[in-house]
């Protein structure tokens, strides 16, 4: 008689804790947000927003002279600030809601409807907040790696009317296009974290930049050596460590393949830095620190697109060949066209991310992303990965060159020579390092 | 009272500092300069760019010193400040028209 009471006793309280702990059937139907994904997904927000604060704003800083470092870092600033308003109110909407070829809806403008419960169906394991906000992050970082193209000499209003023309224009269209249902992720394009999204499309927004607002006062004869690159070091580690966060949580989930895209991720990075500074060791006798940290960014860079639909080891191959070709265009080919990219925007993301794209389409493993490149016998994601780098560079390139013109219009988008001279710290903002 | 003026290499001061207080020297000011005279300077590459950086860190030591006492210190500071390689840097010597401790008013000689 005891042992019967025990035991129904613990099965009441079975069901009754069953009862309590799980979600309503109501709930259950409508979401399957998951406390899993959901933790991983915000600590990956939470990566990727550091990456721009303080990451990018310490690297790119280390890296002008003193008398812009302030000012440097206000762009990153800016772009946190104004394009997280900007996303909210259109931009999540436009990119993410909707499936139209070429643009989302506005229904989530402020994001209207938006609830506790709602999902995004490109992520129904987490909410749509979460989801809305880590593509904000993405948002934030393109605008702001497209500054240090201009470094050391863009006013900062033109730098602000400009990044929130170039976020409307070129990033949300562009998000949509390979993200959120547009026409190019319809047609195969692979491109995990956003190698032609945020690392092609600052790059060859940034080129066309550097070349509309013209070279540094002193390129070529002045001394413009960096400021502090002890700032630049630290800035890379932030960076490194949030992009487990950029392309680790580019799976959505806390999954394998978010953890087999970390590795690939981190070995890239690795690869990247060592093929620099061996290049640089054997070219100029010394591995510079400076080369060391551009080459683990242009590791990441370039195995951002392919980062989930590769093996690990892949990334080690990825990162021999970014150190490789982007050291080459840092020098050689910025060299040779005398464009001053003076944070060789394009050299290292924009070569990076259309290097890791097409390399996508050689290395893609169905066993990892669930689709073939060349390798496995898929060539055609060769030309698919061409096509969607083709688009990305036009539309980036052109109307970037477009919004400069119409930006440069209304105002100068160059300081005056006395305020280069002076410095941007000090002109645009009042303020000076001591 | 004459000053001193010793250009010297960074590594050095700690023996300089040293040597010239043992000759009863017992105050300096130490600034960071950059300078060149015959020692050349070195080659800075970051990334595509080269930069020729003429200039290298020195420090300048002033000391304010009795008439007496100017060529002792002179002395010290080549002896302690020397490696025999290009750079090793210079000494001026200047007369001081007047000199004040400002805590306590005191001038001239009393002020060193």
């Amino acid at each position: 008689m005891r042992a019967l009471s025990h035991r129904a006793a613990r099965s009441a309280a079975a069901i009754a804790t069953a009862t309590i702990f799980s979600a309503t059937p109501a709930f259950a139907a409508t979401s399957g947000i998951n406390a899993a994904d959901t933790a991983w997904m915000t600590v990956a927000t939470a990566l990727v927003l550091m990456m721009t604060i303080p990451g990018l704003a310490l690297f790119y800083s280390g890296m002008v002279r003193k008398k812009n470092v302030l000012a440097t870092m206000a762009q990153s600033l800016a772009a946190v600030t104004v394009i997280s308003i900007l996303w909210v109110a259109f931009g999540y909407s436009l990119a993410f809601v909707g499936n139209g070829p070429w643009l989302g809806t506005l229904n989530r403008w402020f994001l209207e409807g938006l609830t506790m419960d709602s999902v995004n169906p490109a992520a129904k394991t987490i909410p749509e907040a979460l989801f809305m906000l880590y593509q904000m992050t993405f948002a934030i970082i393109t605008v702001a790696l497209v500054a240090g193209s201009v470094a050391d000499r863009m006013r900062f209003s033109a730098y602000l009317l400009f990044s929130v023309t170039w976020f409307m224009f070129v990033y949300v269209p562009l998000a949509h296009w390979v993200w959120g249902g547009g026409f190019l992720g319809s047609m195969g394009v692979l491109d995990f974290a956003g190698g032609l999204v945020v690392h092609l499309s600052a790059g060859a927004g940034g080129l066309v930049a550097a070349m509309v607002v013209g070279r540094r006062h002193g390129y070529g004869f002045e001394n413009l050596s960096p400021f502090d690159l002890s700032l630049a070091v630290v800035g890379t580690g932030l960076l490194w460590v949030g992009w487990f966060g950029f392309n680790g949580g580019s799976a959505l989930a806390a999954n394998s393949r978010a953890v087999m895209a970390i590795v690939a991720t981190h070995l890239a990075a690795c690869a990247g830095a060592l093929t620099w500074g061996a290049i640089e060791w054997s070219k100029r006798r010394k591995p510079s620190v400076l080369g060391m940290i551009s080459g683990a960014v242009a590791g990441l860079g370039t195995i951002t697109p392919a980062s989930g639909f590769v093996e690990p080891w892949h990334g080690i191959v990825i990162g021999i060949v970014a150190g490789a070709i982007c050291y080459w265009a840092c020098t050689w080919l910025k060299l040779r066209f005398k464009y001053d990219d003076s944070l060789d925007v394009f050299g290292v993301h924009g070569i990076g991310g259309m290097t890791g794209t097409l390399l996508a389409g050689l290395f893609a493993t169905a066993a990892i992303g669930g689709t073939s490149g060349l390798f496995e016998g898929h060539p055609q994601q060769l030309l698919i990965q061409l096509y969607g780098v083709a688009v990305t560079l036009v539309w980036s390139g052109g109307v970037t060159y477009a919004l400069l013109k119409l930006v440069g219009a209304l105002v100068p988008l160059r300081v005056s020579a006395e305020q280069e001279l002076e410095g941007l710290d000090i002109s645009q903002h009042g303020e000076a390092l001591q | 009272m004459k000053l001193v003026v010793a250009i010297i290499k960074p590594f050095k001061l700690d023996e300089v500092r040293q040597a010239l207080t043992a000759i009863g020297v017992h105050g300096m000011t130490v600034t960071e300069v950059k300078g060149y005279g015959r020692q050349k300077g070195h080659t800075e590459i970051y990334r595509g760019a080269e930069y020729v950086v003429n200039f290298l860190p020195k420090l300048r030591i002033e000391i304010a010193v009795p008439a007496e006492i100017a060529d002792k210190a002179v002395e010290v500071i080549t002896e302690h400040a020397r490696t025999g390689k290009i750079g090793d840097g210079k000494i001026f010597v200047t007369p001081i028209d007047r000199a004040l401790r400002i805590r306590t008013g005191e001038t001239d000689a009393d002020a060193l």
